[in-house]
């Protein structure tokens, strides 16, 4: 892979990371927040697997998006799942 | 007159964010990262880079540096994440049982969910064991192969919502993984080299075949085991107070 190539794929993964973790804070649908998190660790992965890191990229892979999300969506499920403010989610 | 109010309000947050990002920036500016110090000599990381896989046997560096040179900071590792386990459970266990939500909110899984987890449950835990038999060849290792095997696990609980874990066998394997983990690490200690898990008991053998490395993948196989039968205890008690 050329320089160029590498740095292009980089920065787009960079920008898609900061566009998942923007959505993520912004949204009242904590489900969908857990997601988009998920969806970030698995940028974060390919973006380890392009600096040549296999090994953190697999650690980042299973733990990010599979077991924390899971743990969170467990989480909100046990309180709520809409912040305020949120149009149309049916609280209380 | 309430756009303002809210832009007002976030122009100092802005401001600080931005302080943050160029003192982080400069900080990292005198790193020279990806520069060939591993040449110098006398250089540990070189050091490692040259003699690693001759003194230790393993094909994958990654894995002769965290479970042989620097084998007690992972007992560290493996103690944080034995504590963790361990506060989730008993925090969790302060919440009685009696107060469990309402019934009927629990949803089904769909036909094609609970066939098809029975379908790939099978070979994600293959993979997830691949991963740490191959510890010393193949990138990846025990944890890595041991949250695998946790997310096929968590999985099979997603698919069968009215299925108890079996708790005891879980705690049971963890303790005797994580056992015969400081068990190894003793016998490298007692070994000749007189180092914490220190690899100069088994033959070293040719690099690169799966029989080799001396005692890492022995090493792995218990890490594996004890950081799968973790997470999958942790999933297995955080879902059974949520559901």
């Amino acid at each position: 892979m050329n320089a160029e190539v590498f740095i292009a794929i980089s920065a787009v993964s960079f920008l898609m990371m900061i566009i998942l973790a923007v959505m993520a804070v912004r949204s009242k649908d904590l489900i969908k927040a857990a997601v988009l998190l998920a969806g970030l660790s698995l940028v974060a992965s390919f973006v380890f697997v392009l600096l040549r890191a296999p090994d953190v990229a697999m650690a980042e892979a299973s733990i990010g998006s599979a077991l924390t999300a899971i743990i969170l969506v467990y989480a909100i499920r046990k309180t709520e799942r809409y912040e305020e403010g949120h149009r149309g989610g049916d609280r209380k | 007159m309430m756009e303002r109010s809210t832009l007002q309000r976030s122009l100092p947050a802005l401001a600080i964010a931005l302080l943050f990002a160029a003192t982080v920036f400069v900080a990292f500016m005198e790193i020279d990262f990806g520069e060939a110090r591993v040449d110098d000599e006398g250089s540990v990381a070189g050091d490692y880079i040259r003699n690693g896989t001759n003194q230790t046997g393993s094909a994958n560096l990654v894995t002769s540096v965290v479970v042989n040179y620097r084998g007690f900071d992972t007992l560290g590792e493996v103690t944080v994440l034995f504590l963790a386990a361990t506060g989730v459970g008993a925090l969790l266990s302060f919440i009685r049982k009696d107060d469990e939500k309402e019934p009927g909110k629990k949803i089904e899984p769909s036909f094609i969910l609970n066939r098809g987890a029975g379908l790939v449950l099978p070979l994600i835990l293959l993979f997830g064991v691949y991963i740490f038999l191959h510890g010393h060849l193949s990138p990846g290792g025990g944890f890595q192969g041991g949250v695998i095997i946790a997310s096929g696990m968590l999985l099979y609980y997603i698919a069968n919502p009215g299925k108890r874990g079996a708790h005891r066998a879980f705690s049971i394997l963890e303790s005797s993984a994580g056992l015969a983990f400081i068990g190894l690490g003793i016998v490298g200690l007692m070994g000749a080299s007189k180092i914490f898990l220190a690899n100069d008991h088994a033959d070293i053998g040719e690099v690169g075949m799966l029989l080799s490395a001396g005692m890492l993948p022995l090493i792995y196989i218990s890490i594996g085991l004890k950081v799968g039968a973790e997470m999958t205890g942790l999933v297995e008690r955080m879902r059974g107070e949520a559901s």
